[in-house]
């Protein structure tokens, strides 16, 4: 018994004390929807020879953030926006320079706020205005855990600015009564799929398009159709080394060159097979019947950049507080 | 402390003093002290904005009356099922004694998740259900059905011991002079056991209000009409409110405190009440 | 008595109810579960089981509840022995501090370790210039688990111990027994039912936990992801066999764990 205790104790040891040898494994926490994602980046990384052991973490984009900041010894963040990466700049864990630690503003993949509805379609939903129309049920994750939840409040923002000629007052009006429509609010992206697709909440899942694709490839065509709107918004998805962690762990190396192989062709390859679109041209091109052509507004043209968008809406009291009024 | 100690003759104050305390400062006191530190620091009127908010109400409102819900449900279930183990000895008794305890022994979460496969369009109960009306999952009845699923046993535990302590003769005697059984029950069984039961319920109350992993599984987590408290302090701890977190924590801290010193006297009361009808 | 020999109707009606009702609400689900983790047949039951990520979650969580259950048996112990030996000012406090844990959402549970030992809680900050890593490691699910298991031996023990009285404690001593002796000799002896009953729910519930460990644990796969995570986990990756094959492992545990109680209270009795 005492001995069973001794080394039970010795690998808790193991397990949570800090690594002083050279480390083999690190820890990448990511997005919720990434899940499928990773797994299968990671067996293609292994694949090209490297040795390292990959760990996962999924939740929502900024509860991760959160988790970093409080303690998550994570060696890389695979975000899906730079607001969160931008939390741990300020909390003195990324550098600020991150964005030009890799190509494409350290962002490999992206995609966009799309819509998943219910075989054929019975509320015909086509595009952002039907979503705020009476009797319509609309599931997305709560914009303050979930990267993707954000993401759909400025994908409509961004089209209703377009609607109703910038007319502030008919934006509000349409961005609330659209939250209004939301029965949950999940804390994860996952969590709404599963609240759309297990629970059979909702008549419209909006999430990124990587996940209405994947649902529909997982779960079956006869059940679910993926709606392409008119106009969405440009959702990149940065990745960064936590200096703080690899620093403390020496595990720069290993980090780096995990995020590096996300933006070779293989790396890109797997990316596009998991439905996140690839930002390398050859295999876009390869890849172009997967994706159909959709008109995506920037964050620089939409709302002069994600220190503005920050400041503007997603402060606590600032716009995004107006029309989410179920906190 | 010392003239307490040389009051006994029994060795070991010393030792269970300083373990007990020991522990519960690093185990238990720290932890609260870190949370009231923090409610401490937001002051009153952050404070009560927080627990008074309309989503906090409402959530308050769809767990206490599950809760009360659950409660009487246990409590009816609970005396059936402690009467029947005490006063009648038939085949399967001790299997049915036993499986009482089942939702002690069954991780919440994989309760929450069998609850929500049942009561599912096409599940085993649900494709009778559904077909009436009758919808469990994802409404309030769902989490009603996982607070009384995992707090099933504490009225039959507490109702039990002492049921067998009632003299069966003296019933006996009370039949004999004339009493119905009916009478002998109101007049002798039930004050008997009343503290205990009530004691039960209290128990299941509070185990029902702080439930957690069974209710979100089966819940629809809806701000404002399936919500439960714990589930909204999760979800701000998410969002990194973290002063909304500890507000709504401190409140079920406080309503925990409450029912523990009701329970408390309760017991008391039983003793005492035990002591009167000897 | 002779109350099995001419039960009346409505006893007969009782005890059938009870039997409904126990079927409907408790053997029903116990059978879901296990029906469902087999389904796919036992080939596919043993592949899920097997996958790296839910061993992984099972070895978390037996080695959690082999840390937990001796130490909360160690504390349960001492301080049923100081609350029924002894008189003390704040006696009541202390029953009704270590009875906390048990009357709290497991939520609650998880915050306040999050508000002590976080990066941004109260001794974080300190722990984190000395290099020690709490938060979002299996030292952190252990910690959350001995909070909310911290009541359950001392409350099976403290009736207990109150109901035997202190006559043959007192009679060892007087013939000679030292501290120790009396103790391992006599008191063990007396409380070793209900010390191993309190093991048996301590156990059953650190298995469990589920809402004080997923605010604790960081939720890294094959790492700091105990049983009823990885459950979760496989549910919200359209995993369900796989879910249910996870649960159906803690479903076992939850019957082991009824067998052992039905047994050690039959022993209790003799």
């Amino acid at each position: 018994m005492n001995k069973l205790l001794l080394s039970a104790v010795a690998a808790l040891a193991l397990a949570s004390g800090p690594v002083l040898a050279q480390p083999t494994d690190i820890l990448n926490a990511s997005y919720d929807i990434a899940r499928e994602l990773f797994e299968a980046e990671n067996a293609a990384y292994a694949a090209t020879g490297a040795t390292v052991t990959i760990n996962q973490s999924h939740a929502g984009s900024s509860a991760q953030a959160r988790a970093v900041l409080e303690g998550l010894q994570a060696d890389v963040v695979t975000f899906n926006q730079v607001t969160d990466v931008q939390k741990l700049v300020e909390g003195g864990y990324v550098s600020e320079d991150w964005t030009s630690d890799f190509p494409n503003n350290a962002a490999p993949f992206y995609s966009f706020p799309s819509f998943l509805v219910r075989s054929g379609n019975p509320k015909a939903i086509k595009d952002w205005g039907d979503l705020a129309a009476e009797g319509v049920q609309v599931i997305f994750p709560n914009p303050k855990t979930s990267g993707n939840g954000r993401y759909t409040y400025l994908a409509a923002r961004a089209w209703a600015t377009e609607a109703y000629a910038g007319d502030e007052a008919k934006i509000e009006e349409f961005l609330t009564k659209l939250f209004a429509n939301v029965p949950v609010f999940e804390t994860g992206g996952r969590a709404a799929t599963t609240a759309f697709t297990e629970r059979q909440l909702g008549d419209v899942l909006v999430t990124f398009e990587a996940e209405t694709l994947a649902v529909v490839k997982q779960l079956g065509a006869d059940k679910y159709e993926a709606v392409v709107p008119s106009v969405s918004f440009l959702s990149e998805f940065p990745v960064a080394v936590v200096d703080k962690v690899v620093d403390a762990r020496g595990s720069r190396d290993l980090a780096k060159a995990y995020l590096d192989f996300l933006f070779t062709p293989e790396g890109q390859e797997v990316a596009a097979a998991n439905f996140h679109r690839p930002q390398d041209a050859t295999v876009a091109a390869a890849h172009a019947a997967t994706f159909p052509e959709i008109r995506l507004v920037t964050v620089e043209d939409a709302f002069g950049g994600w220190d503005k968008v920050a400041a503007d809406h997603f402060a606590d009291g600032g716009l995004l507080d107006k029309v989410f009024v179920n906190q | 402390m010392a003239q307490h100690r040389s009051k006994h003759l029994l060795p070991g104050f010393g030792l269970s003093m300083g373990i007990s305390l020991f522990y519960l400062t690093l185990i238990i006191l720290l932890p609260l002290a870190a949370m009231l530190l923090k409610v401490a620091g937001m002051g009153f009127p952050e404070f009560w904005r927080i627990v008074s908010s309309n989503r906090a109400l409402a959530a308050y409102r769809v767990t206490f009356s599950s809760a009360f819900i659950a409660t009487i449900i246990n409590g009816v279930v609970g005396l059936l099922l402690a009467w029947v183990l005490t006063r009648y000895r038939f085949p399967g008794r001790r299997i049915l004694d036993a499986l009482v305890d089942l939702p002690f022994a069954l991780p919440t979460a994989v309760a929450g998740l069998v609850l929500v496969t049942l009561f599912a369009d096409t599940g085993w109960y649900g494709q009778f259900l559904e077909p009436n009306g009758i919808k469990v999952n994802y409404t309030q009845l769902g989490i009603i059905a996982a607070m009384t699923f995992t707090s099933i046993p504490f009225v039959v535990r507490a109702v039990q011991p002492v049921l067998e302590e009632v003299d069966v003769d003296f019933e006996s005697v009370a039949t004999t002079l004339g009493a119905s059984r009916w009478q002998v029950f109101t007049r002798i069984i039930w004050p008997t056991i009343l503290p205990a039961f009530i004691g039960g319920c209290v128990l299941s109350f509070a185990r029902s209000l702080g439930e957690f992993g069974a209710v979100v599984f089966i819940a629809g987590n809806l701000p404002g009409l399936t919500e439960i408290v714990s589930l909204l302090i999760f979800i701000r701890l998410e969002e990194y409110n973290y002063e909304g977190a500890a507000a709504l924590a401190f409140v079920l801290l406080v309503v925990a405190f409450l029912t523990l010193i009701a329970t408390n006297l309760l017991a008391a009361w039983q003793v005492r009440y035990v002591e009167r009808q000897t | 008595m002779s109350l099995s020999a001419q039960r009346s109707i409505g006893a007969n009606v009782l005890i059938g109810l009870s039997f409904v009702f126990v079927a409907l609400a408790l053997v029903v689900p116990l059978a879901l579960i296990f029906s469902f983790a087999l389904r796919e047949g036992l080939g596919a039951y043993f592949d899920a089981i097997l996958k790296p990520d839910t061993l992984h979650a099972i070895f978390l969580t037996v080695i959690t509840a082999v840390i937990v259950v001796p130490i909360n048996m160690v504390v349960g112990a001492a301080l049923a022995w100081l609350v029924t030996r002894f008189k003390f000012r704040g006696q009541q406090l202390l029953v009704a501090i270590i009875e906390l844990p048990a009357a709290v959402s497991p939520i609650v549970a998880g915050i306040v370790y999050l508000f002590l030992y976080g990066n941004q809680g109260l001794l974080g900050p300190l722990l984190q210039s000395i290099g020690l890593q709490i938060m979002f490691t299996p030292l952190a699910i252990v910690l959350v688990s001995l909070f909310v298991t911290a009541p359950y031996v001392a409350r099976e023990l403290v009736p207990l111990m109150r109901q035997q009285g202190t006559d043959d404690e007192e009679a060892a001593l007087s013939l000679g027994a030292n501290g120790w002796q009396m103790f391992l000799r006599v008191t063990l002896p007396n409380i070793r039912w209900g010390l191993v009953y309190g093991a048996v729910l301590t156990n059953a519930r650190v298995m469990g936990e589920f809402g004080a460990v997923s605010v604790v644990s960081g939720s890294i796969r094959g790492q700091t992801n105990t049983l009823p995570l990885q459950i979760n986990l496989l549910f919200n990756d359209f995993n369900i066999a796989g879910s249910f094959a996870a649960a159906s492992t803690l479903a076992l545990i939850a019957v082991i764990t009824l067998v052992l109680k039905s047994m050690l209270e039959s022993w209790e009795r003799r």
